[in-house]
């Protein structure tokens, strides 16, 4: 099975074309791909609808591809950490489809799962519902939201095996294992990559049959947003 | 006297029973993790997915894996677990997540929440706030009584674009506490009111009713529990 790619540059090759859908991974700076993601910014690949919880930070994870003015529509929940974001869209140069985090989450599942529409609760009488179907049930009013598929998916595990089988590291799991289902095409980076056989079956969260590439993730320093700590009580007493 | 917001938190953590699954909202509902009746142990559910949040890391053993819903470091606790983010909010969706305890920029007497979004003035989203309060059965809001401008922020209608349509169960603001009663009919057989009814059931020392009716636009019923003060 030849998933395993030279470099993140190499990883992307012959799938990238303006216009297209990115699904990433990632909470915050938490678990995203940020080598893929700097790859995609030096490919130069423009007009891109980018679908993610978030949209990184002004000089970091997708911040760089907003930076770069690559980005035509993002796709997400919360995008408040991202001041270079708030100006493109409030002069109409980025247009911004806000989903609630769980109603993203679930597209994301749903669309990897060959469900084209679900019902939520979730928006109902709210702006993220109008216009959209409603149906009730149980006495109760439900919205219908959309199944998402991204022409390619991005995505940053811990350990992966050159199968394409994934495991993740505490929160940095988060929006991955699904978007990992809901690419046409998956690439993804891990910080350790063993041979198959060296991951336990039952630790799997991902299995290989979503992965079509995988690439070494580099050894840099994860970045941290609020870093937040208790002072250590004292350690002798008198 | 206003209650500070350690007291509001302790008054939100009184109805929390030994193991609860409790999600908690950034600001003032923080504070309600460390203001738990004795004895009582929640399991705290950060929607980034994770359940059995602990406090935060000492220094030096900081994280960046490990977050919570803000963004902040912190720890996982003995009998916590890890999932994804479509596994997280389906367990907040179902219904599973017991109670959400979040902040608020309005609520309308009818339960009708506004937090995520002033049009015009602030683009961020809503994250999962609006997953939370639709799904979650009990939904407790910790709020200022008024908004820094001195104008009310427990309202008629709620001016700001809704987070959820009639979700709130329970308002504690610095100066009172309100329940909503929602009478859905349901099997009661009464066939009549489906209108939440918003009921004044708990003042902070020393706040009179004259204070409350000038700094609450909606109107409310009176059904005082706890140190109520006369005006």
């Amino acid at each position: 099975m030849a998933k395993l790619r030279a470099t993140p540059a190499s990883a992307l090759q012959d799938i990238l074309h303006d216009g297209m859908t990115l699904a990433v991974g990632g909470f915050g700076l938490s678990g995203i791909p940020a080598d893929l993601i700097d790859a995609v910014r030096d490919s130069g690949v423009r007009d891109l609808t980018v679908v993610s919880n978030n949209m990184g930070v002004d000089g970091k994870g997708l911040g760089v591809l907003i930076e770069a003015g690559q980005v035509r529509k993002v796709v997400a929940s919360y995008v408040g950490e991202n001041r270079l974001f708030a100006e493109q869209y409030l002069s109409g140069r980025l247009e911004v489809e806000f989903t609630p985090q769980g109603t993203l989450a679930e597209r994301l599942r749903a669309g990897g799962a060959g469900i084209p529409a679900f019902y939520t609760r979730t928006g109902v009488g709210a702006v993220v519902a109008e216009g959209k179907p409603h149906e009730e049930f149980d006495g109760k009013l439900y919205v219908r939201e959309r199944g998402i598929v991204a022409d390619v998916a991005l995505v940053h595990a811990h350990t992966a095996d050159t199968d394409g089988n994934l495991s993740y590291r505490y929160t940095a799991r988060n929006f991955n294992p699904v978007v990992a289902t809901a690419g046409a095409v998956t690439i993804v980076e891990a910080e350790v990559i063993v041979e198959p056989g060296v991951l336990d079956p039952n630790h799997v969260v991902t299995p290989g049959v979503y992965v079509q590439r995988l690439v070494q993730a580099s050894n840099r320093v994860k970045d941290i947003e609020q870093r937040t700590v208790r002072p250590r009580r004292e350690a002798v007493s008198a | 006297m206003a209650w500070t917001r350690e007291q509001m938190a302790a008054i939100a953590a009184e109805e929390l029973n030994d193991g609860d699954y409790v999600n908690l909202g950034i600001g003032i509902p923080t504070l309600v993790a460390n203001n738990l009746p004795e004895g009582v142990r929640v399991v705290l559910q950060s929607e980034n997915g994770l359940l059995g949040m602990g406090p935060f890391p000492f220094e030096g053993e900081e994280d960046a894996d490990l977050i919570n819903a803000g963004k902040q470091t912190v720890t996982v606790l003995p009998g916590g677990s890890i999932f994804d983010s479509a596994t997280s909010f389906g367990m907040i969706r179902g219904g599973h997540v017991k109670v959400a305890i979040l902040g608020a920029m309005q609520v309308a007497g009818n339960g009708d929440l506004a937090n995520w979004t002033i049009p015009g003035k602030m683009v961020k989203g809503m994250g999962g706030a609006m997953d939370l309060v639709a799904g979650t059965p009990r939904v407790v809001v910790l709020t200022e009584h008024v908004a820094k401008d001195g104008t009310p922020k427990i309202v008629t209608e709620c001016t700001l674009p809704l987070t959820g349509q009639g979700v709130v169960d329970r308002i504690i603001s610095d100066l009172a506490v309100f329940d909503l009663y929602k009478d859905d009919g349901g099997n009661q057989g009464d066939g009549g009111d489906h209108h939440p009814r918003l009921v004044l059931t708990r003042l902070a020392p020393g706040v009179t009713m004259e204070e409350i009716r000038e700094k609450t636009q909606a109107s409310f019923d009176i059904r005082l529990e706890k140190e109520g003060v006369a005006a």
